[in-house]
């Protein structure tokens, strides 16, 4: 195995965390991200985590 | 300014101030709207760009996803640097500053208990991948010899296939107690999807991307774990990121295992 790094964040780092992690709340404008057909990018792996049968930890 | 609202993190109030520079997702400074005991992270946005609508096309669009991401990301690294934050989920946005106020009014018990649970702690992201190429010359130490029969033909597949099979047994083995290690040391884990190595231009095969929560006061002997695993395995490799808001924990459920 090779080193352990640490270095500038990672796009597809950050976006598991920010788009699969975090409270979820359906605020008063917005639609859940969950909701968001994310299709003129290949974020097929990004989608998977951004699972739309996943319910709100809340429940709405 | 008028325009929404945009909710980074939910906090227990805290003394320190924000870092003065701190921009948010639309340039605006981030500032605090205490309500009931805890504070909102709040910025304003404006409804051109963070309507339903607008959104809905913005996040199709890499570019401003990415932007969007690390504006966030900053804000709530700032909030880590001086108390445990409950991170939102990107793009939470509310009409106005008392759209903000209901929403905290009808969440505040739930945000108490999660805000308890990951007090003092960060999240560690762990992942594993075997190297590319790794089960190619797992399969194919030495150069074949052209098969001169049929059973000749069939030996060398089964060697080839067996010393891949013996790889990724290798890699899965090494994963799950690598996974049950640091699990020990940490309150919490999640595992993530493996990552697409064309999103991440990682080398290799993702097969472990964990997240796990640790407590502040442990977290250099958790760094040191995954520093220990360096020499265990060929072919292997760990990567550390971190440390981060807790947010693969910010749900309700305080389980073990997730995902």
């Amino acid at each position: 195995m090779t080193v352990v790094e640490r270095r500038e964040i990672a796009l597809v780092d950050l976006l598991d965390r920010l788009l699969a992690g975090g409270v979820v709340i359906t605020g008063d404008v917005t639609l859940r991200i969950a909701d968001v057909d994310l299709v003129r990018i290949d974020l097929n792996a990004l989608i998977s985590s951004v699972n739309r049968n996943v319910p709100s930890p809340f429940g709405d | 300014m008028t325009g929404l609202r945009y909710v980074y993190a939910v906090c227990r109030p805290f003394g320190a101030a924000l870092q003065s520079q701190l921009t948010g997702v639309a340039g605006d400074p981030p500032r605090l709207l205490p309500h009931g005991g805890l504070v909102a992270v709040v910025s304003h946005v404006p409804e051109a760009d963070f309507s339903e609508e607008a959104l809905r096309a913005h996040l199709e669009d890499l570019d401003w996803l990415a932007g969007t991401a690390r504006a966030h990301q900053q804000v709530i690294d700032a909030l880590t640097v001086v108390t445990t934050p409950l991170p939102l989920r990107l793009a939470t946005v509310f009409r106005d500053d008392s759209g903000v106020r209901t929403m905290m009014e009808e969440r505040e018990e739930s945000f108490r208990r999660i805000l308890d649970r990951l007090e003092g702690r960060v999240e560690w992201g762990v992942k594993m991948y075997v190297e590319s190429g790794a089960d190619q010359a797992a399969g194919r130490a030495e150069p074949a010899p052209k098969p001169a029969t049929g059973r000749d033909y069939l030996r060398q597949r089964r060697r080839q296939t067996r010393a891949s099979d013996d790889l990724w047994s290798r890699a899965e083995e090494f994963a799950n107690r690598l996974h049950e290690t640091l699990s020990r040391r940490a309150d919490d884990a999640r595992l993530h999807p493996p990552q697409n190595p064309g999103l991440s231009g990682a080398a290799g095969r993702n097969v472990l991307n964990a997240a796990y929560l640790v407590r502040r006061d442990v977290s250099e002997e958790f760094v040191e774990m995954v520093d220990r695993t360096k020499d265990d395995a060929p072919g292997i490799r760990v990567e550390l990121t971190g440390p981060w808001a807790a947010y693969s924990f910010a749900g309700e459920e305080g389980t073990g295992e997730g995902a």
